[in-house]
């Protein structure tokens, strides 16, 4: 196919389908993905990501753990306080 | 401190339901018009919005706010509208039936027949679909190869090798029925 048959038919195809141009919706569509929300949301439920805070206590948590070690190592009759409280 | 766009973009992958609701309203009217130059069908375009939306609703947590919310919406939008084309392939080639708009008397072409017109049109959604996403964006709507291969997640070579082949396809399906373009 040369570059004029190429051309020919890229005219023909813009003739016999109109491109659709810039074109929104004739209603809100919310409402009805409202409903595909709720009709799904029993089947497919989204569980939500770990967020800033959720990463911040995890490491909280860690800092937590290895103050504890810490203190049992450098104080070892510190052990039976820890037990007490724990 | 973050602006508001981020700000809603960073919630929404956080899985909040507001933001959702606020991306949605701020980019129904994109995403229904993108559909609707692929699909050409109002009714259609409006239940693959909603498909589309779904389907980011479900992928919040993969969404990466750095690299903003339009052009992603955009490559679900083209992946539901494909899904679609594929699926109407079988029933097309039974029924041979697409909205055809008439021309408008301005650009029509007197010596173009409708049968011509018809078979045309119904040439283009034997296309794969692939191909006829590509034509279409390319092609019939004349955006820029750029803007298709985002859209489509391929280069922009891949993008003219595709319309090249739909051209070729075509031709070649109107040649078999007697028209020479």
């Amino acid at each position: 196919m040369n570059a004029h048959d190429n051309e020919r038919i890229r005219k023909q195809l813009q003739q016999f389908l109109p491109p659709m141009g810039d074109t929104g919706p004739e209603r809100d569509l919310w409402p009805a993905m409202l409903q595909q929300l709720e009709s799904k949301r029993g089947t497919n439920p989204i569980e939500p990501v770990p967020s800033v805070w959720a990463w911040g206590s995890a490491w909280f948590d860690g800092a937590l753990l290895a103050g504890l070690v810490a203190l049992v190592a450098i104080f070892p009759s510190a052990i039976p306080v820890l037990l007490y409280y724990l | 401190m973050q602006n508001g766009a981020s700000g809603v973009l960073n919630l929404f992958r956080q899985g909040d339901a507001a933001a959702f609701e606020t991306l949605f309203h701020q980019h129904q009217r994109a995403v229904y018009g993108w559909i609707l130059r692929v699909t050409r069908n109002p009714a259609t375009a409006e239940d693959l919005t909603i498909e589309t939306f779904w389907r980011i609703h479900q992928a919040h947590a993969r969404f990466d706010p750095s690299r903003g919310f339009e052009g992603w919406a955009r490559r679900i939008a083209t992946r539901a509208a494909l899904d679609w084309l594929r699926s109407q392939r079988t029933e097309n080639e039974r029924s041979a039936e697409m909205p055809v708009e008439p021309a408008s008397p301005a650009v029509a072409d007197a010596a173009v027949t409708a049968e011509i017109r018809l078979k045309t049109a119904q040439a283009f959604t034997r296309l794969p679909p692939k191909l006829r996403v590509a034509a279409t964006l390319a092609v019939i709507e004349e955006l820029p190869q750029k803007e298709v291969a985002e859209a489509l997640g391929i280069s922009i070579v891949a993008v003219k090798l595709r319309v090249f082949r739909a051209l070729r396809l075509l031709r070649k399906d109107l040649e078999r029925q007697g028209i020479t373009p």
